[in-house]
């Protein structure tokens, strides 16, 4: 008697939709054992990190708040991992993104308004996308790993922030701390619920997805993506460009980036500091995957990344488990997703092992 | 010497595959210290049988004897340890490393490397077989890289070597080299089976040749005594089959015209193009001839539009320059292609057969418009194809890759064929698929020509070829040849140009070939 | 500029360059057998909890060396199952192996906050070790020391040695190592462990050499320069050496620029510079060889035999 794997004739469409919740509940499960086994309240602590935030109305502005960067952010990742373009420097393309926010802002001086937030908002989007050109022109130019390229440009981005927040645009009202100064009303975005911290970026980050689903279910541009990451020769024969594609994977992924950034910037913090580099970007690789590179799939994991971030938060002060503690149930969901990727291939079976037949080892 | 038992012996091996007879009741002998040729086309069942002298496959009926013993080999280590040694056709190589360490690694037992590296240099010595064991395999020709291939074989000490098609990778020079190496080993008692199809080298190098076709034995003769023309007569056939076409039809105006297109070869050891002139009248059908590795692929890949050049006149359809045009802009102009591979280059098999005639199909038939794509649109077409072909299937948004063979070649003929090509080049148009589809996709292509399009077909199927096409041409080496009529051809003339043999006027052997690895692959099909 | 300037210098860039060097040589034998693996800030860092848990526990410095080699390279392992046997995608595996670290040690550092260890005795005698100029030379951990006989054995393992040689036929053509008949999959794991295994004891040293304390998300990301290392010496052991103590100039440029203020570039400038020439790097040596220079061709590949 024996496990086998055997390969399916259509990769399973069901699998692809319950793998993703299953791993979220596996990962549950093994939170509630694994904190039990050291001795605090694993159901405690797993219903804080996971559901308090969802069924607390007050912490929904703060599952929204933080979602919205995950989300958008992932949303850029996804197009470019589906065409086997490997952006890792989300991170460094976010920071750049949020700098570039901040130095119209500063540029503008005293002025705001829509028209100034908006600028503020598309030099993000110009920023990251500009950031990840980078590693693009690396990669077509010199056959540049993306992978590496875009990894070290995020350190590089994150000792900028520290040089520019420590230097020239420290706030001079700060108490010397490295950070800028705040922005004013004026050069902020408006805040969408009244009372609550929901602002601008998060109705654009529930409205993207469908953009880009609707992009890429019926375009011809995301068609284009689907066939360089699924067939390259092919993409070749239909007349699609690679070198173009890895140009568009990359930009639409940093301007996202950038995107977030500056709505993370100008929506919520609306300071930079240095602990504005929150991983986002590395996190919003994990959205993308769970989400299943699918837009929609991206909002919802998007929403359920967020709900850990929060929920690690409150479980920090009800259990005392320090908050980086979300990052252990973020990683384990992926890697159960991971895992599971293979049963969209392959069934499992179990066979009873016969005697080989004597001799003759016809290889190929 | 007739009491000494031959070195190898094969009596009656069959070997069935499903759906094809690969060896049929195959008998031969080789004897000590001779040079024996193997000699056929594709498909003749020449790697099948070798296959199974090196123990990779089994055969399904016969027997193999090796110095007059009867011997089970399962395996190729059980091979070499008879004394049987293969040199593949395609090298597998580690090009980061040295020579050395190649060797090393694909020796069966551990010998420290000092031992090895004096082993080695005595074997190279011995046979004239210069190479730096030090240097990085990567910074080698490609005779440099086959020699590796031959020390690591020579180094078991074989009493039979086999070579599968050695020269493909050469340059003349390097063949002669390796003509020098053979002779002495077979003077010094090693037997050598030499796969091959080209006609002049077995005729300067071998004594003996057992000759192949479509699974069966034909002949074995004497190459140095044998006329080139026989030998290639009897590797085609001698009976030219009944070709349908009346003598003399008419052809409308030039569709496509090829003038001395040349291509560098695709990546490390691609054949490149030389000069390649050709023209293709609307209800032709061209065919282009020749064994596996000449060029066919990168011929494809020109004309489709994958690979572009800057000779832009090169490639004329109605008189329009297209060859710096790439495969979208082509299709716009008329011109469709289908390459050989079906699964990843002409259809993706993830996606269903919607998408893929979007692939294809988005601009000339408008299946996407102003970069949107119409989904009914598409799966109306698709449906089209499915019933015109006949494709067996569960509908339009089945994947690609849930198809039969047969039946994704008959769809993605039909995607093409019913976008009404000015001209339609194909490659291996029924490799792989049974007899049925293919005999629907040779009917799709002579209504096609019918209806006033101009058709090329590349195939190393020359009964295909000989059935289908009015005019022919031979690539081999990166070169064409002039196109005859196929009323009219030699069928030894054919032979010959197939295997490298040109005729009156033709220049001298091709210098710095290299045959396309993937091309060559599908030599070893069944 | 006196000679206890020099000897405080070379001093701090030998404590800096050494876990880089033993992360990067540990990830250097996983991508030479073709494996990625982007996790080493967390290996790292699950390293630095084990020692110091270990060494809180058995009192003992050496015991405790080794329980971080052994939970270095037991997640590593538990990337490996990940990556050989399920084929998941090396680069989020690589990721999530990080994120997972670094909250697992977080986690279990809990109660490790705010103690302290024994640490090691030197190696040499105090006369030559505690000597205000000879310390240069002898007055190191005795990690210090490893690191630098590891670079030595590793090179002579990969370029002398046949194990070593088909580890490297296994990252350069792992169809064809796979056809002679060598377990890929098998040495792959062995590869990625003895990573995990270098790179847990490069946490460590954060955590028992540097300050003998622990505190969360101490290795501030040297893992990703032990990254840019094994890229920037081209895979070679030799060239790892240089490239380590190269980056711990760097890196001891930069706290010198934070720490006197000395403004001719910012501190960032030199942060930066290990990440920057990298790319550099990866640019010349990427577009003169069929892409890749010295790369194993299979880095990063999934093993797909065609069964």
């Amino acid at each position: 008697m024996r496990l086998r794997l055997e390969k399916r004739q259509e990769p399973s469409r069901l699998m692809v939709v319950v793998t993703p919740i299953a791993a979220v509940l596996l990962t549950m499960l093994i939170g509630v054992i694994v904190f039990d086994a050291i001795g605090i309240n694993g159901q405690k602590a797993v219903v804080d990190i996971f559901l308090t935030p969802l069924l607390a109305s007050y912490k929904w502005q703060d599952v929204a708040v933080k979602a919205a960067p995950l989300i958008i952010i992932a949303l850029g990742l996804s197009i470019g991992n589906r065409a086997n373009v490997w952006n890792i420097g989300a991170e460094g393309q976010y920071i750049i993104g949020a700098l570039c926010a901040a130095g119209v802002g500063i540029a503008a001086g005293g002025a705001g308004g829509p028209v100034i937030v908006m600028l503020m908002v598309l030099a993000g989007v110009a920023g990251g996308a500009a950031w990840a050109a980078i590693p693009a022109a690396l990669r077509t130019r010199f056959s540049v790993n993306e992978i590496l390229s875009s990894l070290m440009l995020t350190y590089v981005a994150t000792q900028i922030l520290g040089y520019l927040v420590g230097g020239p645009w420290k706030d001079p009202n700060g108490r010397n701390f490295p950070a800028t100064a705040p922005l004013i009303p004026d050069q902020t975005l408006p805040i969408l619920v009244p009372g609550t911290t929901i602002h601008l970026g998060v109705l654009i980050a529930v409205i993207l997805p469908f953009v880009f689903w609707a992009i890429m279910a019926r375009s011809v541009f995301g068609f284009q993506i689907r066939v360089v990451g699924s067939a390259p020769q092919a993409a070749r024969h239909g007349g699609f460009d690679s070198k173009q594609t890895i140009w568009l994977a990359m930009l639409i992924g940093g301007g996202m980036a950038g995107l977030a950034g500056s709505l993370e910037f100008t929506g919520a913090l609306k300071a930079i500091n240095l602990g504005f580099p929150s991983g986002y970007g590395f996190t919003a690789i994990i959205v993308s995957f769970l989400g299943r590179l699918h837009p929609i799939g991206c909002l919802i994991a998007g929403i359920v990344l967020a709900d850990t971030y929060v929920g690690g938060q409150l479980a920090k002060t009800s259990v005392h488990i320090p908050d980086s503690t979300a990052g252990i149930f973020q990683a384990m969901m992926l890697f159960f997703i991971l895992a599971s990727d293979i049963f969209v291939r392959y069934r499992l079976r179990i066979v009873r092992t016969q005697k080989a037949a004597p001799a003759m080892a016809a290889g190929e | 010497m007739s009491d000494t038992p031959p070195r190898l012996g094969l009596r009656g091996i069959s070997k069935r595959f499903p759906g094809v007879l690969a060896n049929d009741n195959v008998s031969f002998e080789v004897k000590a210290g001779e040079i024996h040729a193997l000699l056929g086309e594709n498909g003749a069942g020449k790697s099948t049988l070798v296959k199974m002298i090196y123990g990779i496959m089994q055969p399904d009926a016969g027997e193999i004897s090796w110095n007059g013993e009867r011997v089970v080999i399962p395996n190729p280590k059980v091979a070499r340890k008879l004394g049987i040694g293969m040199v593949f056709q395609h090298f597998s190589l580690f090009e980061a490393l040295t020579v050395l360490e190649n060797i090393a690694l694909g020796m069966d037992a551990k010998i420290p490397q000092r031992e090895l590296e004096g082993r080695i240099k005595q074997v190279m010595e011995q046979y004239g077989l210069t190479l730096d064991p030090r240097r990085i395999v990567s910074d080698l020709s490609v005779g440099e890289r086959q020699r590796i291939e031959i020390v690591r074989a020579l180094l078991s000490n074989p009493t039979l070597l086999i070579m599968d098609e050695p020269t493909s990778v050469l340059t003349p020079q390097e063949v002669e080299q390796l003509f020098v190496v053979l002779r002495q080993l077979a003077k010094e008692g090693c037997s050598i089976l030499y796969i091959s199809h080209k006609l002049h080298e077995i005729k300067a190098l071998c004594e003996t040749a057992t000759i192949l076709r479509g699974g069966k034995l034909v002949d074995t003769c004497d190459p140095r005594v044998e006329t080139s023309r026989s030998m290639a007569e009897k590797m085609i056939g001698g009976n030219l089959r009944d070709i349908h076409k009346p003598a003399g039809r008419s052809f409308g105006r030039e569709k496509l015209v090829v003038t001395e297109l040349s291509m560098p070869g695709l990546g490390h050891f691609g054949m490149s193009l030389k000069d390649i002139s050709f023209r293709a009248h609307a209800g032709e059908i061209f065919g282009i001839a020749g064994v596996a590795g000449n060029g066919q692929t990168a011929l494809l890949l020109a004309l489709s539009g994958e690979a572009t050049t800057d000779d832009a006149q090169a490639i004329r359809i109605e008189g329009e320059e297209i060859g710096g045009l790439n495969a979208k802009q082509r299709r716009l102009k008329g011109l469709a292609s289908v390459p050989e591979e079906r699964n990843g280059h002409a259809a993706v098999p993830d996606f269903t057969l919607s998408d893929n005639s979007v692939l294809t199909g988005r601009d000339r038939l408008r299946l996407a418009i102003s970069g949107i794509i119409r989904p009914g649109r598409a799966r109306r077409y698709t449906g089209e194809v499915i019933s015109a072909f006949d494709v067996k299937t569960t509908g339009t948004e089945a994947t690609a890759g849930s198809l039969s063979g047969g039946n994704l070649q008959k769809y993605i003929m039909g995607r093409e064929i019913l976008q009404k090509p000015q001209v339609l080049v194909v490659s291996q148009p029924t490799w792989g698929v049974d007899a049925g589809a293919a005999a629907a996709i040779h009917q799709a292509l002579v209504d096609l020509a019918a209806a006033g399009s101009a058709i090329v077909i590349i195939s190393q199927d020359l009964d295909e070829l000989l059935q289908l096409c009015d005019t022919l041409a031979v690539i081999n080496g990166g070169r064409l040849s002039r196109a005859m009529k196929v009323s009219e051809a030699d069928i030894n003339e054919i032979g010959l140009l197939m295997g490298g043999i040109h005729g009156e006027g033709a220049a001298a052997a091709p210098s710095a070939p290299a045959p396309s690895a993937i091309g060559a692959e599908a030599t070893s099909a069944a | 500029m006196n000679v206890e300037f020099f000897v405080a210098a070379i001093v701090t860039i030998v404590g800096l360059s050494t876990p880089i060097l033993l992360a990067g040589l540990g990830e250097l034998v996983a991508e030479k057998s073709g494996v990625l693996n982007l996790g080493v800030e967390g290996m790292m860092l699950i390293g630095a909890i084990a020692g110091f848990a270990a060494s809180v526990i058995t009192g003992n410095p050496w015991l405790a060396v080794v329980a971080a080699a052994v939970a270095g390279a037991l997640s590593a392992s538990l990337f490996g199952f990940f990556v050989l046997t399920l084929n998941s995608n090396q680069v989020a595996t690589g990721l999530a192996l990080t994120i997972f670290g670094t909250g697992l040690s977080s986690l279990l550092g809990l109660n490790y906050t705010g103690r302290i260890v024994m640490q090691f005795g030197s190696v040499f005698p105090p006369a030559l070790a505690k000597h205000p100029i000879w310390q240069v030379l002898f007055g190191y951990s005795p990690i210090v020391y490893f690191a630098i006989i590891m670079v030595g054995l590793v090179s002579w393992f990969l370029r002398k040695t046949r194990s070593g040689l088909i580890l490297r036929a296994v990252g350069e053509n792992d169809l064809s190592a796979h056809s002679i008949g060598y377990s890929v999959i098998g040495v792959r794991y062995a590869a990625v462990a003895f990573g995990g295994a270098m790179a847990g004891i490069g946490g460590a040293y954060f955590s028992m050499v540097i300050t003998p304390m622990w505190a969360e998300r101490m290795t501030a990301g040297r893992g990703w320069i032990a990254l840019a290392l094994v890229v920037f010496a081209g895979w070679r052991p030799a060239r790892l050496l240089w490239g380590a103590y190269f980056f711990g100039i760097l890196m001891a440029l930069e706290l010198y620029a934070k720490a006197s203020g000395f403004s001719f570039l910012p501190s960032q400038f030199w942060a930066a510079m290990p990440y920057l020439m990298t790319v550099v790097v990866l640019a010349i040596i990427s577009s003169r060889a069929a892409g890749g220079g010295n790369a194993p061709a299979c880095l990063g590949k999934p093993f797909l035999p065609a069964n």
